[in-house]
């Protein structure tokens, strides 16, 4: 192997990498100025115009902010948290193509290395809550790595469905596969649909499904003892988590980069499509915020029954009927 | 030392030297995060190796599931009032070291004796997701199979055991009402 082909592949790493990090903040600033919408208040817009400079002044004040340690707390865990939450996330994106052959490494098992990485996630959570040596932070970590294990397996026997009628667990070759309006996933699997949708809020710790972190219960739950850059590292591998379960939702099921008809060749296409995929990403990311600002949180047994007892044995009757119809099609073709 | 060796260098390290940490290592939650690290460095292993499903369901099965589980339970049963770092007394230490010193020993003289068969790394030319997939529905049907029934009888053990007995039940009649039930179980 030469170093060329190395470094471009350095460069288109940290290309993706750099986009992805600097939507973060104006995702941050986007969820505080909808949920003002939501709310009937004014959200931030003093700082620049419209408000657009408060991400910046938010960063510079986490950076500036002192870092506190717990006494007892195990201090190399401690500090391996944030980071082993951030990593994994960021690492996900190298596999999600974001336009027509626009990817970092285009894997033959792209679905299973988004999915393995994002599980991945659970470890900073649980370690940074036992490691602070707090109960609050104990039972976030807790809630957090028994709820992601549950619906771990509800997103993943969603997507064997998904699996099964695509043909393939390559992203790239699932994307080309969606290119007409009506191959969508969202119109072949509805139901696998809506079990990764909901799955992937649970993933996220999101609303309806944060309980990790309630602040009604758990005053922050995992971070409540982390300052400074360390809670920004979370802060960030939330988001970035976020928006890696959005790129998924769109490659897998709303057509990827599709819009759903033809794309010319060359250049353009390939710009059309980027500009496609990041339209239909801020939908999906718009989604998520408006459900946290509608939805209140589920009790922490309503979220084990909805993921055990619903969730579950749903995409296993999905992956029945899957393979019955892609039998008889296969039959008939 | 080319590229690529340089890499299964980094996945090589990683996978031995957070194995041989643990050995040092009292406390049960930094053990499993060496071992988290020890079993990243074997699929890293694999994935240099060209069978990245392999290397991936390493990870989701091995650190994704087993792992999490592992520091699940450690995290529900360990209590702070008893100390991490116990003294270990001669009592223990004496045996201790007699039983390891027999132990590698025992694997010195397997891994000594052993004739391994080395070859260069095969290159892969097809994608190994459908190799594995047919594989294991047709050559491998049966232990496939037993797999699955063990699992499911994993499964229904676990069930049963952790079954809320209502108060006043004779044993295994026990039936759930609903949220009272769930609510001990979690």
């Amino acid at each position: 192997m030469t170093w060329s082909p190395i470094l471009l592949d350095v460069i288109r790493a940290v290309l993706i990498f750099a986009a992805v990090m600097t939507l973060v903040p104006f995702l941050v600033l986007a969820e505080r100025r909808i949920s003002a919408w939501i709310q009937n208040r004014v959200g931030p817009n003093r700082v620049g115009p419209m408000g657009t400079l408060q991400p910046l002044a938010d960063v510079i004040k986490l950076v500036f902010k002192e870092e506190i340690v717990p006494a007892r707390a195990d201090r190399v865990l401690y500090s391996l948290g944030p980071l082993l939450s951030f990593a994994p996330a960021a690492i996900a994106f190298a596999a999600i193509p974001v336009g027509r052959g626009l990817q970092v490494v285009d894997m033959s098992v792209g679905v299973l290395f988004v999915i393995t990485a994002t599980s991945l996630a659970v470890y900073g959570i649980s370690f940074g809550g036992w490691a602070s040596n707090n109960k609050f932070s104990l039972l976030g970590g807790l809630r957090s790595s028994a709820q992601i294990i549950s619906y771990e397996i509800a997103m993943g026997l969603a997507l064997i469905s998904v699996i099964m009628t695509t043909g393939s667990v390559s992203l790239s070759q699932i994307s080309e596969g969606q290119t007409s309006f009506l191959c969508w996933n969202i119109f072949r699997q509805p139901i696998a649909f809506v079990i990764f949708f909901t799955a992937a809020f649970a993933e996220n710790n999101r609303l309806p499904f944060d309980l990790p972190e309630c602040e009604s219960e758990l005053v922050g739950g995992y971070h409540t003892e982390y300052s400074g850059m360390k809670f920004g590292m979370y802060f960030l591998a939330e988001y970035v988590a976020m928006i890696v379960m959005s790129a998924m939702v769109v490659t897998l099921f709303l057509g990827a980069w599709s819009p759903g008809f033809a794309l010319p060749e060359g250049l353009l296409g390939t710009v059309i499509s980027v500009g496609v995929f990041s339209f239909k990403l801020f939908a999906v990311l718009f989604f998520y915020i408006w459900v946290r600002w509608t939805l209140p949180r589920f009790r922490y047994d309503q979220l084990m029954h909805l993921g055990w007892k619903s969730l579950v044995p749903l995409a296993m009757a999905n992956i029945v009927v899957t393979g019955i119809v892609v039998t008889i099609w296969d039959a008939v073709q | 030392m080319s590229f690529s060796d340089s890499i299964f260098w980094v996945f090589a390290t990683t996978a031995v030297v957070p194995a041989f940490l643990i050995l040092f290592t009292r406390s049960i939650v930094r053990m499993a995060f060496l071992l988290l690290g020890s079993l990243a460095g074997f699929a890293g292993l694999y994935l240099q190796l060209n069978a990245a499903f392999l290397g991936f369901t390493q990870v989701m099965v091995y650190i994704g599931g087993i792992l999490i589980l592992f520091l699940f339970g450690v995290m529900l049963t360990q209590r702070s009032d008893i100390p991490v770092r116990e003294k270990v007394g001669p009592a223990l230490a004496v045996p201790g070291f007699f039983a390891g010193l027999l132990l590698m020993a025992a694997l010195l003289f397997i891994a000594l004796q052993n004739p391994w068969k080395t070859h260069p790394p095969v290159p892969v030319t097809e994608p190994d997701t459908p190799v594995i997939g047919i594989k294991l529905l047709s050559t491998y049907i049966l232990p496939f199979e037993a797999v699955s029934i063990l699992l499911l009888a994993a499964m229904v053990g676990a069930t049963y055991i952790a079954r809320v007995q209502a108060p006043g039940a004779p044993d295994g009649q026990a039936e759930l009402s609903d949220s009272n039930a769930e609510g001990r179980l979690e």
